[in-house]
């Protein structure tokens, strides 16, 4: 008879099988089997955070950085209802998570248990699937039906969990084969049919705009070379959404910024006037298109998404090709070559006139802003920070709100998977434990999280998990004490009136930074700004740096609420010129 | 006008409505219904009617038929976010005008009333396949199969006549012909 294994053994069996390396977690009475079994397997090793939230979002950081799917091992009830806020985050930005929940034994669920929850009812919503194991024969089965669908398709959270019987309930494991067949729920068989009205479309385009998304970066590090390759042989202007930034390089000159709400005069108006939109892995998300009724209104579209779902969801389009985005791609430019070889200069000729147009938006400087030398202003700072960190391959992660939409117009990234961001459900306090997270997965690269002062407070116990592990994360507060964003909106569309969002009593960053044993910098004039940041690089070890900022910069450029893309409100120094036309004064 | 004051766009007109039958095989497991139900709730999709049991013992699956109304754009949503679903393995969506597909509901009415009113209920219920299924002096419990809006029009109509307590099933769905969904 073969050897008999408890259900604690087979957990950590399953996470062997499939090459977890580390797992982000917190004790407590419903794991504490499969915390007793931690000791027996050497090539796991666990990361205790300071709340269940923080493994959460650390698990975000690891895999969005690394590829791999990030493991959550939480006990019951509150261990479960705290990791829900990153499992929702996890599921709006299509990160492979994998939550390993403890449950009360069997008999007793449903019987008001102490630290029992309803654990796969309250995160069936916000899970791509979950399972409650209640018989430990299933449990190896699931375990690895766990991981296929967190990490095929499009990726998203999945949550098992396990009753403290089942921990410790014995049956047999047999070894696990990684099979080579595809899932039915995944969606890769496109046709040549569809490719060749992609390039079709392509080569009668005058006006053509490339607008990609997370889905790039999600089908792996290849498609974004894919993607250069492919972008650089038709010759079209790209753009991006927060999510997408990296996959192309951000300081190419096809590259036109980001677009959307906070995005560039250029892309956003490049998007309103175009004949052809290919959106690539990006979902036509709300903070993108503006106005529905006047998105784009004289383009073909063109969508390639690996989840069917996401096709004519908000925006109908023309051509729909389903599949992941590096195989899509990589046969449209085979065929490119292959058949009509005259396509890259015949392209160029025919959309130069638009490159000329381009050219003329970017004249505006929309990113622009009044620099001064008496305060630091906080797109300064971002930009100070790139400077001082470009030569270095370094990794970005933020918090939520203005700091957020400052990094992704001035930090420009070069690289997939170096930008790390909560945009679908912008959760404030993502960054600092997915830098913690990141940091794992890169022991030896430089990670930042540009915070904001409000944000970070959210999640500031992990400080205490970066210094335990030694993680020598850099914490770069753009301390305005507002709830910057909320304070923008505030003023834009709420007279001025700041209810709430001034933060009070704020606490001293470099005292707490030193009651948590890391180095606290803090920086309030532009003068000494480099040599501080300068100071933070240098220092082998976490770092929180306060940098106060003017309290009044807001965001621009801006789309107002209800608003297409060429209507936008832009910055300060375009003021002059708005009074002449009266145009952005209207908007606010 | 006055601008809308939020950082959301503002609901564009609404298209018109059909309505749907969706018939959805599922593997029959703990929690399956509530995953297609909260779908359907959590997106705001409508449900009209709904109807489950397991069809195959042997393979363990359960069919669940959905009415539903929406835009032809909510249609399709429905439908592909059911098929993302994990134990969903096929979705088939039906017009309820469709003429290749038959829908029935059936319901259960209690009449408590004297003999010669339950026999003009009776009558009344003579096209939609009544079987009575008890009878006393006072009272009877006939079950009839009919569409949605029939049985609506009947629980009117018999109410006078001494209708007294009504229970229906969501409506269920199968194509005519020797064809069979893929």
């Amino acid at each position: 008879m073969s050897k008999l294994y408890t259900g604690a053994e087979i957990v950590f069996k399953c996470l062997e099988d499939q090459e977890v390396e580390y797992i982000f977690g917190y004790p407590g009475g419903a794991v504490l089997p499969i915390y007793d079994e931690l000791k027996n397997h050497s090539s796991i090793k666990h990361i205790l955070v300071r709340h269940e939230q923080g493994a959460g979002h650390a698990a975000e950081g690891y895999a969005r950085s690394s590829g791999k799917p990030g493991v959550v091992l939480v006990t019951s009830g509150p261990g479960a209802t705290n990791v829900v806020t990153a499992l929702t985050d996890a599921y709006m930005d299509s990160v492979p998570l994998v939550c390993i929940s403890g449950q009360v034994p069997t008999h007793l669920i449903g019987t008001d248990a102490f630290q029992e929850c309803d654990t796969t009812g309250i995160t069936r919503p916000c899970t791509k699937h979950n399972w409650l194991v209640k018989d430990i024969k299933d449990l190896s089965k699931v375990m690895h039906e766990a991981f296929k669908v967190a990490t095929t398709g499009r990726p998203g959270p999945v949550l098992i969990d396990i009753p403290k019987d089942i921990q410790f309930a014995k049956t047999n494991y047999s070894k696990f084969k990684k099979e080579k067949k595809l899932n039915g729920k995944i969606h890769n068989k496109f046709s040549q049919n569809e490719i060749d009205q992609l390039i079709d479309l392509i080569s009668k385009a005058k006006k053509p705009v490339v607008y990609t998304g997370g889905g790039v970066i999600n089908s792996g590090p290849e498609a974004s070379e894919t993607l250069k390759e492919f972008v650089r042989l038709i010759g079209f202007p790209i753009t991006s959404t927060l999510q997408g930034l990296g996959a192309f390089p951000g300081d190419d000159n096809q590259f036109i910024g980001m677009l959307g709400m906070h995005g560039t005069y250029e892309a956003n108006n490049a998007m309103h006037d175009c004949d052809l939109l290919i959106n690539i892995g990006a979902r036509f998300d709300d903070r993108i298109t503006g106005k529905i009724d006047e998105f784009s209104p004289k383009s073909k579209k063109i969508h390639i998404d690996i989840d069917p779902s996401s096709i004519n969801k908000i925006i109908k389009v023309d051509l729909a090709i389903v599949g992941d985005v590096n195989e899509v791609i990589k046969s449209a430019i085979k065929k490119i070559n292959k058949k009509q070889n005259g396509l890259k200069d015949s392209n160029k000729q025919r959309i130069s006139k638009w490159w000329e147009q381009i050219q003329k938006w970017r004249t505006k400087d929309s990113l622009g802003f009044i620099n001064s030398d008496k305060e630091i202003k906080p797109q300064h700072a971002v930009k100070r920070l790139y400077e001082l960190t470009k030569n270095q391959d370094t990794f970005i992660t933020t918090e939520v709100g203005q700091h957020q939409m400052w990094a992704a117009q001035h930090y420009k990234f070069n690289k997939p998977n170096r930008w790390m961001t909560s945009g679908g459900l912008g959760t404030m306090g993502y960054g600092l434990p997915a830098a913690v997270g990141v940091q794992i997965a890169h022991p030896d690269k430089l990670v930042i999280d540009i915070a904001g002062e409000a944000s970070v407070l959210m999640t500031m116990q992990e400080m205490s998990t970066a210094v335990q592990y030694n993680l020598p994360i850099k914490i770069f507060i753009l301390n305005n004490q507002y709830m910057g964003m909320v304070r923008q909106w505030q003023e834009l569309l709420h007279e001025k009136n700041y209810s709430e969002s001034y933060s009070e009593a704020l606490p001293d960053f470099v005292k707490l930074a030193e009651a948590y044993g890391c180095k606290g910098i803090k920086a309030d004039n532009p003068n000494d700004l480099d040599d501080k940041i300068q100071e933070m690089l240098d220092y082998k070890g976490p770092v929180i740096f306060d940098c106060h900022v003017d309290p009044n910069e807001n965001c621009f450029p801006m789309i107002p609420s209800g608003k297409p893309h060429n209507q936008m409100i832009l910055g300060p120094n375009d003021k002059e010129e708005n009074k002449i036309t009266g145009k952005g004064k209207s908007l606010v | 006008m006055p601008s809308p004051k939020s950082a959301y766009s503002i609901p564009t007109k609404k298209g018109k409505l059909d309505t749907h039958i969706f018939v959805v095989w599922v593997d029959n497991e703990a929690g399956v219904l509530a995953r297609v139900v909260g779908l359907f709730s959590g997106r705001g999709y409508n449900i009209e009617s709904l109807a489950v049991a397991e069809v195959d013992a042997a393979k363990n699956i359960s069919r669940i038929t959905i009415v539903t109304t929406g835009t032809p754009q909510v249609i399709d949503q429905i439908k592909l976010q059911l098929k993302k679903l994990v134990p969903v393995h096929k979705v088939a969506d039906f017009k309820r005008e469709d003429k290749k597909v038959i829908f029935k509901e059936m319901a259960l009415l209690k009449i408590v009333a004297k003999k010669k009113k339950i026999e003009k209920c009776l009558k009344e219920c003579k096209k939609f396949n009544p079987v009575i299924l008890d009878k006393t002096n006072k009272s009877v419990v006939v079950q009839i199969t009919a569409l949605r809006r029939d049985i609506d029009k009947m629980s009117k109509k018999l109410k006078p006549y001494g209708l007294t307590s009504t229970s229906r099933t969501g409506a269920i769905a199968m194509t005519r012909g020797a064809e069979t969904f893929k």
